[in-house]
């Protein structure tokens, strides 16, 4: 079912008209988008079924309420991108979509399952995160309302730097009945709502590395000697990037959160990376991040268990480890091809909806359907990389490197830690696991995104003729 | 209970769903490729047409780039102001690493030229004196910008 005819284009509405002669406007593919958002939409649903007959041989009554929310929730925003980010990637919106779409699926399937079991803290999260999705729909008009060229952004660098800095200090701050859920000071809970401030913080951060870098990196460019076939920077251009290093050290010692901390140091320094096009500056990051890693590890328990457990996660398999082997047990029942949606047991995972929805889909979409769901956020990735390629101003070009890689990076430190590759972090699966502060922060990002790629792919307004020399204007006569 | 071939329908066709999907939005990413243009180039049209045919005052015509990476680049001299530096948008676009993005600018007030330092890092250099304010250019005299020097030639 497609969520709506595509709406006519009038030639009234089409700026097409309105271009030069003789160039033809590129595409803006707004048709496309709609025709995949109608695909993904399409592919939720049919998940959904398939989990309710499979787990419970009916379809649930909420099944209609939910896939019409759903479609209208995408059905908006495309609507939206077509009126005032008209030239946006006709591939962003449907990947986000098909992903948070699959998310829901998952957590719907996790709330059958804790249904059954019949255990008191089952809840009914699926809704729930329908709700937050809406919540960050609006964000997403939001954004793209206010900002309407992203360069604009860039003036606000140091206050949102600042704002990032505030929310990432926050749990900090805040006394541990209210900030600390499972060990990591990351959650400001007020009034039954728990937000995860970190989310915002980053897309915050990322903007203001965005505007400095682009202002410094003529600076932290230049090199001073060469060793081993590596240009370094001049000593006194490492304040930058030793300055993020303290913070996400901060953030790993105050807030016991290793994910928030990888997440910003990594982010900040392939920025730099790319800002400056010196390798020199990622042989650096990862210095400082090995020194900053060893002593954490020897200073505080909190990461020596989390290495302990992922150097040999089935020596601790009944205490701390537990997660990541049930995790590992359901990746291999989930084989190639899985046990397909409702037929495995993902819920022999702790928390499967939230930091382990990854081996819940892996275990019942299989190798196959995992790696389907990781090109999806690779095609997301690659068009926001695309878009930094194509448009024009530098700012533009380093914060969407920025949002894009980290997505990327986000995801990579998730997998890797689902999959035993790297030590657990508290990071979530963008758009796909439930919680309301990632989802809704990640529809912020995809709209800043969506604003640089409209951006990008409008064609350079033709030159503005040039207004008539007074001598020429027509006499008027104006009444008074 | 629901029939097993039903399950195993449903356990397929979703990951060929999934891959469908996929298999679309490359589709489009092609298109983006081999298809359409992209709206990525902005034909510039040519600016300093009109003011080369008006020939600059006082004979200087040219603006040449006598040592680095360029050497050997000339810009005709028209009315406009040139910014040089590492920009893309500037009229000499620099590929010196000791330049800043916005180095130097040199303009034309009545005929003359003056150099002027748009506080770079490194310094804007007229013959050997550092550049602070601007400066009257004389023909032949070198303006370094890092490694690259640039003249005035009529």
């Amino acid at each position: 079912m497609s969520p709506a005819q595509p709406p006519a284009r009038g030639p009234g509405t089409d700026p097409r008209a309105a271009a030069a002669p003789g160039v033809d406007a590129p595409p803006k593919r707004r048709n496309t988008e709609l025709a995949l958002l109608g695909f993904a939409v399409v592919i939720t649903i049919a998940g959904q079924c398939i989990v309710d007959i499979t787990v419970t041989d009916a379809l649930s009554p909420e099944l209609a309420t939910f896939s019409a929310w759903f479609a209208a929730i995408w059905l908006v925003a495309h609507l939206v991108v077509r009126r005032i980010a008209p030239y946006a990637d006709p591939l962003i919106l449907p990947c986000v979509a098909l992903l948070s779409g699959i998310g829901l699926a998952m957590i719907h399937r996790l709330d059958i399952a804790g249904d059954q079991i019949g255990s008191a803290a089952s809840r009914e999260d699926a809704p729930v995160q329908l709700l937050w999705a809406t919540v960050g729909l609006a964000l997403f008009i939001g954004v793209l309302l206010v900002v309407r060229d992203h360069r604009v952004l860039s003036r606000y660098a140091y206050t949102l730097a600042l704002v990032g800095i505030a929310l990432l200090a926050l749990p900090a701050l805040l006394p541990d009945s209210i900030s600390e859920v499972n060990g990591a000071k990351i959650w400001i809970r007020v009034a039954g709502f728990s937000i995860q401030p970190g989310e915002f913080a980053k897309i915050c951060m990322i903007v203001f590395f965005a505007a400095y870098l682009v202002d410094k990196r003529d600076v932290l460019a230049l090199a001073s000697r060469r060793v081993l076939g590596l240009e370094l920077p001049r000593g006194r251009d490492l304040g930058p990037v030793l300055v993020a290093w303290a913070l996400s050290i901060l953030v790993l010692v105050f807030e016991r959160d290793l994910g928030s901390s990888l997440l910003l140091f990594g982010i900040f320094v392939v920025m730099l990376y790319v800002a400056t096009e010196r390798v020199s500056w990622l042989v650096i990051g990862l210095g400082l991040f090995a020194v900053g890693a060893t002593a954490a590890y020897r200073l505080f328990g909190h990461v020596q268990a989390r290495v302990d457990v992922w150097l040999d996660p089935f020596a601790y398999r009944n205490g701390a480890g537990y997660q990541l082997v049930q995790s590992l047990f359901g990746l291999g029942t989930g084989g190639l091809f899985g046990a397909g949606l409702g037929g495995g047991r993902p819920d022999q995972v702790p928390v499967a909806k939230t930091d382990f929805i990854a081996a819940a889909l892996g275990e019942e979409l299989g190798l196959f359907g995992l790696v389907a769901i990781i090109v999806v956020y690779l095609l997301l990735v690659e068009r926001g990389l695309r878009t930094s390629l194509i448009v024009r101003d530098g700012f533009g070009k380093l914060l969407a490197a920025g949002l894009a890689f980290g997505v990327a990076w986000q995801l990579f430190v998730v997998l890797g830690g689902v999959t035993g590759l790297l030590p657990l972090t508290g990071l979530t699966t963008p758009f796909v696991a439930y919680g309301g502060s990632s989802l809704v922060a990640n529809f912020a990002l995809v709209a800043v995104l969506v604003r640089i790629s409209d951006a990008a792919r409008r064609p350079a307004a033709p030159p503005a003729p040039a207004p008539p020399r007074l001598g020429d204007a027509p006499t008027e006569i104006v009444q008074r | 209970m629901t029939a097993e071939i039903v399950l195993q329908v449903f356990r397929f066709g979703f990951l060929l769903l999934l891959w469908l999907f996929i298999f679309a939005a490359f589709r489009v990413v092609r298109a983006d490729l081999f298809g359409g243009r992209t709206g990525r180039v902005a034909a510039v049209p040519p600016r300093a047409a009109p003011a080369a045919k008006r020939k600059g005052q006082r004979g200087l015509r040219t603006l040449l780039v006598t040592a680095g990476p360029l050497t050997g680049t000339r810009i005709n001299l028209g009315e406009q102001a040139i910014l040089i530096g590492r920009a893309d948008d500037s009229t000499l676009v620099l590929t010196d690493d000791f330049a800043s993005s916005r180095h130097a600018r040199l303009t034309n007030r009545g005929g003359q030229w003056y150099v002027e330092d748009l506080g770079s890092t490194n310094g804007t250099y007229l013959d050997q004196q550092r550049v602070q304010g601007p400066l009257l250019v004389a023909p032949g005299q070198p303006i370094r910008i890092g490694q690259t020097v640039l003249e005035l030639r009529s």
